[in-house]
């Protein structure tokens, strides 16, 4: 990183990510806007950085831990099913004040949740990092609300018709938060180990969680 | 500030094509559904889209709506479903 220069050359764009990544125009875009901000001084160079490596902290993995304590612990599971951010600060301890709020939605063996936003891309960086490529992808966000069952079959998630799928468009202020079913086989396991089984699109709710 | 719908009861999305920015989905418009959640009242982001200070608040909801109520061509199980969040002025009650 070379600093706060505001140099308008691109080298330091990003490398292109596959075809679903973002456009060479979308990142020019972006770097014109938050320059123009900065000249503006409505936002600061290092607010941004600030945010960055902050959101460069979350991942899955934090994600994973607030679905093995939910398994695992009832009076968690109890704060989290009524207070979704509070139970999110409590176990990871981190600030979760600027954050929207968050639902945690618990699937069980009678219903699946699939999360999206058809709107425009909202998923919870706070506590998982940047969604991935395909949730961003329009196929992906204009098709899950129609043939739900036909896009879990991609991601290799086939589920009987007795299960209920509930989409759930995240169009306004919370964020969504998946809890996988826990996979049979998993008794006995300590939360580190449970931990493994929880794989970021189990969060999404577009897979299930590892079997053991 | 108290909601207008209660938890169960049906509300209709309204059919509006207001201009500019709004977070009411289209395919959701005219659709009937079912209040599932009273989420509260939020900073109204479609003001605050114009840079303006989102006032008055808006009360959102989740609304439930069956797929098969969305799609005529729908061919999965009757028993699936979608949920959204809705504000209040993007909400008639329903039959």
């Amino acid at each position: 990183m070379s600093g706060h220069d505001h140099s308008h050359e691109s080298e330091n764009l990003p490398p292109l990510e596959g075809a679903g990544g973002p456009a060479l125009e979308n990142l020019v875009l972006e770097e014109a806007i938050r320059e123009l901000l900065i000249e503006k001084e409505v936002i600061e160079a290092r607010e941004v950085e600030r945010l960055l490596e902050v959101l460069q902290t979350r991942r899955p993995a934090l994600g994973a831990r607030l679905v093995t304590r939910i398994w695992t612990d009832p009076d968690f599971r109890k704060l989290a099913l009524e207070n979704g951010k509070a139970a999110a600060e409590l176990e990871l301890g981190i600030n979760l004040v600027e954050a929207p709020e968050i639902i945690f939605l618990e699937n069980t063996p009678k219903r699946h949740h699939l999360v999206v936003c058809t709107l425009c891309s909202c998923y919870p960086t706070y506590i998982m990092g940047p969604s991935p490529t395909w949730y961003r992808s329009k196929a992906f966000r204009a098709r899950v609300v129609k043939e739900p069952r036909a896009v879990l079959a991609e991601f290799n998630t086939d589920l009987p018709e007795d299960v209920e799928i509930r989409v759930v468009d995240s169009t306004a202020e919370v964020r969504y938060l998946v809890v996988p079913v826990r996979p049979g086989g998993s008794e006995g396991m300590n939360r580190e180990a449970l931990a493994r089984l929880v794989n970021r699109d189990s969060m999404i709710g577009a897979a299930l969680a590892d079997s053991p | 500030m108290e909601g207008r719908y209660q938890v169960g009861e049906r509300v209709v999305v309204r059919s509006d094509t207001p201009k500019g920015y709004c977070r009411t989905p289209f395919y959701l418009r005219g659709r009937p559904g079912v209040v599932t959640g009273q989420l509260g009242p939020f900073l109204d982001p479609e003001k605050m889209g114009y840079g303006l200070p989102g006032l008055p608040k808006r009360f959102l909801y989740t609304v439930r709506f069956g797929q098969s109520g969305l799609w005529s061509d729908y061919d999965g199980p009757a028993g699936d479903t979608l949920i959204a969040d809705i504000f209040e002025h993007w909400l008639d009650p329903g039959e």
